[in-house]
């Protein structure tokens, strides 16, 4: 079996007028994290959707575990997992119930008792799905989507609207399904969640992908651009503006950040001594992933 | 069928842990039954220009009608507002992912409504024959035939509201209104002939109406009523393919 388990080209979909999806491509590989990253409305659930053959795409090639979801959806199902947005659970439905029933949606009805201990829902299996805190509705939830051993599992948004320690428990959940060798794709809008658990992410911005890669090289590709900041009691920093390399001056009262090339600060700095201001506090920052994110989804997104 | 067994199970259960509907589907036909049985007795309707009950005593004549509507309290409240709800909450987008497939979700909910319908026609049948002096069907076979025709084309009446309305609040509205319509003019309130035309003539257009006439007639005459069966069964059908085609997972 290649280790390739999802590859999707150019996909795209629209809502009527609407263009949800517009030129989405990425590869999965076996066994990893992949995150899909971007804001709210970039497209990355209705992506997901399409790759999981529960929404019809309208253009592009999609492959899961060399099965194309438009076509052959009915025997995609059973193989993957999946965490939805937007769904839930019968209010009065009890825990086991919920895992007794999807285990007996699967071919081969797996095992499903041995779960509720996995998943530390031993005292809660007779307590219906309303009376559950978010954080074990989320545990259910994952359980319910691993049920049938599935050899891929799609996670979206899993962490909105939980309180940090349910964050942090959930990032423990979904780190523990990478290590029974699950593949996961993972849907979220928080940088934290994808730096901390994606082994690469694609940042989706405005139904495009607009950078893939490991965190690390996401972080690196925004090396070309860092951030120098010092105090300045002088007014005019005009000067600045027109050294090579240098993207903006931005002043807060005496605070001063110049976002520029990695290779101009020792011109900025050879500037502002020639201009009599030799501030004793200037800094050069590297930008974080969250910097680097923030500028790939800002308008224009490349 | 296995996850439909399993499935209509769950289904089962989870109607039985909600009391108000299980009151309002089980107990409302027996109060009815009491309260129009204690208020009009069972004196045959002997004489008279008009025979207001077809010469047959109220309670006799009520009584396969009260069938009719313990059914039509399940299948076109309970379970419309049900499967609207799973939808609206996103239940069936969770089925869906889980490669439940829209036969099985359709047919769950099919059987639940039957299911329910007959232990609710049932609990009224026994009350009937313990607390009033009904008297027994004249061809009871056929009566269970025609329960079988009339409480499938509910049900399946039932399945189409559920996958055509767009809310739960709407659902509950429009299966209450229906079945206090079909309670009023269908022949399980006051009697058809001593409605006015007009009144008469709507009642005439309601699916619930050919389903009562089916019922009294094995029960009053021993006689089986060919045109509303045929009638009935066109309901169900087409409430069916109506179902089948506007069903949606969200």
């Amino acid at each position: 079996m290649s280790s390739t388990v999802i590859s999707v080209a150019h996909l795209s979909k629209r809502y009527g007028d609407l263009t949800a999806v517009a030129d989405v491509s990425f590869e999965v590989t076996r066994g990893e994290i992949f995150g899909l990253l971007g804001p709210n409305g970039a497209g990355k659930t209705t992506s997901v959707e399409c790759v999981q053959g529960l929404r019809t795409r309208d253009g592009g090639q999609v492959a899961v575990l060399d099965l194309d979801p438009r076509t052959d959806a009915d025997h995609l199902r059973p193989l993957i997992g999946s965490q939805l947005q937007e769904s839930s659970l019968p209010d009065r439905m009890k825990v086991w119930e919920a895992l007794d029933l999807f285990a007996a949606l699967m071919p081969n009805g797996p095992p499903w008792r041995q779960a509720l201990d996995e998943w530390g829902l031993t005292d809660k299996a007779d307590s219906s799905f309303a009376s559950l805190s978010g954080g074990q509705r989320q545990r259910l939830l994952v359980a319910l989507a691993l049920v049938n051993e599935p050899q891929v599992v799609f996670l979206d948004e899993m962490t909105t609207g939980l309180d940090p320690a349910a964050r942090r428990a959930t990032w423990g959940l979904i780190e523990r399904i990478r290590e029974s060798g699950t593949t996961v794709v993972l849907v979220t809008h928080f940088m934290d969640e994808a730096e901390r658990l994606c082994d690469r992410i694609a940042v989706v911005n405005r139904g495009r992908i607009v950078a893939t890669g490991t965190p690390a090289e996401l972080i690196a590709s925004g090396h070309n651009q860092v951030s120098v900041r010092f105090t300045a009691e002088v007014g005019e920093l005009g000067f600045l503006d027109v050294i090579p390399g240098v993207t903006s001056v931005e002043r807060r009262g005496i605070a001063v950040e110049v976002i520029a090339h990695p290779a101009s600060v020792p011109f900025i700095g050879n500037e502002l001594v020639t201009h009599g201001a030799a501030p004793p506090d200037m800094r050069v920052v590297s930008p974080s992933l969250e910097d680097v994110y923030l500028r790939l989804v800002s308008d224009g997104g490349d | 069928m296995r996850v439909l067994v399993k499935m209509t199970w769950v289904e089962v259960k989870l109607f039985l842990r909600e009391p108000v509907t299980v009151i309002f589907t089980l107990a409302l036909p027996l109060m009815i039954l009491y309260v129009l049985g204690g208020v009009f007795g069972n004196e045959a309707d002997a004489g008279g220009a008009e025979l207001v009950y077809g010469g047959f005593g109220p309670t006799d004549f009520y009584t396969p009608a009260y069938v009719a509507l313990a059914v039509a309290g399940i299948a076109l409240i309970g379970v419309p507002t049900h499967m609207v709800e799973y939808r609206e909450s996103g239940v069936l987008r969770r089925l869906r992912a889980s490669a439940v497939q829209q036969r099985v979700v359709l047919g769950a909910q099919l059987l639940v409504s039957l299911l329910i319908a007959t232990a609710g026609a049932a609990l009224l049948l026994a009350a009937a024959f313990l607390f009033t002096d009904v008297s027994s069907p004249l061809a009871t076979w056929e009566f269970v035939a025609a329960y079988g025709v009339g409480a499938l084309a509910i049900a399946l009446l039932g399945l189409f509201l559920g996958t055509v309305l767009p809310t739960a609040r709407a659902a509950q509205s429009v299966g209450l209104l229906l079945w206090f319509v079909f309670m009023f003019l269908s022949g399980a309130g006051p009697p058809p002939e001593v409605l006015p035309d007009s009144l008469k003539a709507i009642g005439d257009w309601l699916p619930l109406t050919p389903i009562v006439e089916m019922l009294q007639e094995p029960w009053l005459t021993g006689g089986w009523a060919t045109t509303e069966v045929l009638i009935t069964l066109g309901i169900g059908a087409a409430s069916a393919a109506g179902a089948w085609l506007t069903f949606r997972w969200e």
